[in-house]
C-alpha cells in the first residue's frame, strides 16, 4: 500500500442533503438484492426449504388420503382430496420456515458482525428492519411459487386464478412470520439457542393450527387443542392461503394476519430500537 | 464551501459526560475528549477499557443513556441520520459478508448509504484502488487474507465520504507488515483528505509523538491532549513510561480506596 494515490479530498465533502424517495428506494433495492444474493450462494437452503414441503405432500399425504376424509368446507364447493387440503398448509409451513431461517440467519450476521453495518447506516432503523422483512418475504414468496409449481406437476391444482389472487396473501403470510422471526432473533443471544426456536415455535405453531387437518375435526377430537388452534396466528394464515388460492377472502383470517403483522412488526422494531430494545435491557449488544 | 464554514471549529467529534452500565457494571465513567477535525486521535487503552462499549455508543449500536455525543455538531441521538453519513467506521470485529465477493459487500454498503448506480461502482472502484485492492474485486471476501479484508473495511468505511473515520482495534490479529500498511493508509488519510480519525488500540507502537491522544482506563479517560505534553506531563521519557504511570496511578488509587 506503499504507493497508494490519494484521490479527492473527503472532508470537503458535498455538504448533506435529505434523503429522498430515490435514496430510500436505492437502499431497500441494496438491502434485497444482498438477501438474493445470499440466498443464491446459499442453494442447499433453497433445495431444502422445498424438499420439506414436498416431502410432507409425496408421503405423508398420500399416507392420508387413504385414511381421512374431508367433508365439504369452505372454500370447497366438493370433497377434495388430502393433498389439495394439506397444501395451503405446506406453502404456509415454506414460509413459516423462511421466516424462522430469516431469524437464524440475523442472529447469525450478529454474531458474525455484519448485523453492524445494516444498523449503523444513517435510514432510520425502522426503515432498515422493515426493508429486510420485504427481502426475507420476497424470497418466501418465490419458495412457495416452486413448492405451488411442483404440486401442479403431482396433480394438485388450484383454479388458474388462485395462483394470482394468493400472492397478495403470500405477501401479508410472508411478512407476519418474518416479522415474527425477526422479533424472536432480538431475544435470542446466541445461535446455539435456536434450537428452541425449532421446538418451541415452529413446531408448536405448525401442528396446533389449521395446516393438517380441518379445525372441525381437531374440535372432535378435543375441544382444548381447538381452543389452542383458534389461538394461534399460523391458522389465520393458512387459511388466508386456502382461502386466496380459490379467489375468496377470509376476512377474519384476513383480520388476525394483518394484525398480527402489525403487532410482531412493531414489536421487533421496538426490540431493535437502540433506546428501548431488548438487547439494551439484558446489556447486550445489537451486533 | 458553506459546508466548511458551518462546521469551522466543531469537533469532528465530540464525547461529553458519557457513562454507560451493564447491570451493576460500569463500563465507562464520565468519559469527556473531543477528536479535531483534520486530526489523528489515538484512544488508547488495554483490552476491557471501555473502547468497544464506547464505539458502540458512537455508532449508536446502543443508546447513550447518560452524557451526549456530536459528530460535527450533530448529536448522535436526536440527529443519527445526519451524524452517521458523516462517520465512516471499522468495527473489532470482521463486518465483511463473507459469502458475497468484495465488489457486492461494497455496493452493499454503497446502497445502505443511498448510492447507487454509476456513482456507486465508481466510488467503489476508486476506494478498491486506494486500498490496492482493485484486481481482488470479484474474489467472495472469504478468500482474502485478515490485513486484505480490513483493507476492504476501510475502503469501504470510506465509500460515503465520511468526515470523520473511528476505526476500533483495526489492526488487532494481523501480521506487523499488514499492521504497518494499514496504520500508514489511515494516517494517510488524515494528511492528504484531511479526515479527522479516532484510532482506537491498545498497542502503544501505534501512537506517534504528534497524534492527539486519550487514555482510556476502567472505563475513565486519564490522559486527554498532545501525545507530547501527557508525556511531559508524567515526566516519562515515552508513551509507554507515560501510560504505565498513568495506569499505575490509577492502581495505587484503587488499591489505597480498597
Amino acid at each position: 500500500m506503499s504507493a497508494t494515490v490519494i484521490a479527492g479530498p473527503v472532508a470537503e465533502a458535498a455538504p448533506l442533503r435529505r434523503f429522498g424517495i430515490g435514496d430510500y428506494l436505492t437502499c431497500l433495492r441494496g438491502i434485497m438484492w444482498r438477501e438474493a444474493l445470499r440466498f443464491v450462494h446459499q442453494r442447499e437452503r433453497f433445495v431444502s426449504a422445498l424438499v420439506r414441503p414436498l416431502v410432507w405432500l409425496f408421503i405423508f399425504a398420500a399416507g392420508f388420503r387413504q385414511i381421512l376424509g374431508v367433508s365439504i368446507i369452505p372454500p370447497y364447493d366438493t370433497y377434495v382430496l388430502y393433498e389439495v387440503y394439506v397444501t395451503p398448509g405446506l406453502i404456509a409451513m415454506i414460509q413459516l420456515f423462511n421466516g424462522m431461517q430469516s431469524s437464524l440467519s440475523m442472529v447469525y450476521d450478529r454474531e458474525m458482525g455484519n448485523m453492524r453495518m445494516l444498523l449503523v447506516s444513517p435510514f432510520p432503523r425502522w426503515f432498515l428492519l422493515i426493508s429486510k422483512l420485504l427481502a426475507s418475504t420476497a424470497v418466501s414468496v418465490l419458495q412457495a411459487y416452486a413448492y405451488m409449481f411442483v404440486a401442479y406437476l403431482w396433480g394438485v391444482v388450484a383454479p388458474g386464478w388462485g395462483y394470482v389472487a394468493v400472492l397478495p396473501a403470500l405477501i401479508l403470510c410472508g411478512f407476519m412470520l418474518g416479522a415474527l422471526g425477526m422479533l424472536l432473533s432480538s431475544a435470542i443471544k446466541q445461535l446455539e439457542n435456536f434450537a428452541g426456536v425449532m421446538n418451541f415455535v415452529i413446531f408448536p405453531m405448525f401442528f396446533a393450527s389449521a395446516a393438517l387437518y380441518p379445525l372441525w375435526l381437531v374440535q372432535q377430537s378435543s375441544p382444548l387443542i381447538y381452543r389452542i388452534c383458534t389461538l394461534n396466528p399460523f391458522t389465520y394464515a393458512v387459511e388466508l392461503i386456502r382461502f386466496a388460492l380459490y379467489s375468496e377472502v377470509n376476512w377474519l383470517a384476513l383480520a388476525v394476519v394483518a394484525g398480527c403483522t402489525v403487532v410482531f412488526t412493531s414489536a421487533a422494531v421496538i426490540a431493535y430500537d437502540p433506546a428501548r430494545g431488548l438487547m439494551v435491557r439484558r446489556g447486550g449488544g445489537p451486533a | 464551501m458553506a459546508a466548511s464554514a458551518r462546521t469551522a471549529g466543531v469537533p469532528a467529534l465530540s464525547v461529553a459526560g458519557v457513562s454507560h452500565s451493564y447491570g451493576a457494571r460500569k463500563a465507562l465513567d464520565d468519559v469527556t475528549f473531543d477528536v479535531p477535525q483534520g486530526r489523528f486521535t489515538a484512544l488508547l487503552g488495554l483490552n476491557g477499557a471501555g473502547k468497544t462499549t464506547l464505539f458502540s455508543l458512537i455508532t449508536r449500536l446502543y443508546d447513550t443513556r447518560h452524557g451526549r455525543i456530536s459528530v460535527l455538531g450533530h448529536p448522535i441521538d436526536r440527529e443519527p441520520g445526519q451524524a452517521l453519513r458523516l462517520l465512516g467506521v471499522v468495527f473489532q470485529a470482521r463486518t465483511l459478508d463473507l459469502d458475497i465477493s468484495v465488489r457486492e459487500n461494497l455496493l452493499y454498503h454503497a446502497a445502505l448509504h443511498g448510492l447507487r448506480g454509476r456513482e456507486a461502482r465508481a466510488r467503489m472502484q476508486e476506494a478498491l484502488e486506494d486500498v490496492e485492492l482493485a484486481d481482488r474485486a470479484k474474489d467472495a471476501a472469504r478468500r482474502l487474507s485478515g490485513g486484505q479484508m480490513r483493507r476492504v473495511e476501510i475502503a469501504r468505511a470510506l465509500m460515503h465520504r465520511p468526515r470523520i473515520m473511528v476505526l476500533d482495534e483495526a489492526t488487532v490479529g494481523l501480521d506487523i507488515a499488514s499492521r504497518s500498511a494499514i496504520v500508514g493508509h489511515v494516517r494517510r488519510l488524515v494528511r492528504d483528505r484531511g479526515v479527522a480519525v479516532l484510532w482506537a488500540t491498545h498497542l502503544l507502537d501505534e501512537v506517534e509523538d504528534d497524534d492527539r491522544l486519550v487514555v482510556l482506563h476502567q472505563g475513565r479517560v486519564l490522559a486527554d491532549g498532545e501525545t507530547g505534553a501527557v508525556i511531559a506531563q508524567q515526566g516519562a521519557a515515552d508513551i509507554r513510561g507515560a501510560f504505565n504511570a498513568l495506569t499505575a496511578g490509577r492502581a495505587r488509587e484503587a488499591g489505597e480506596a480498597a
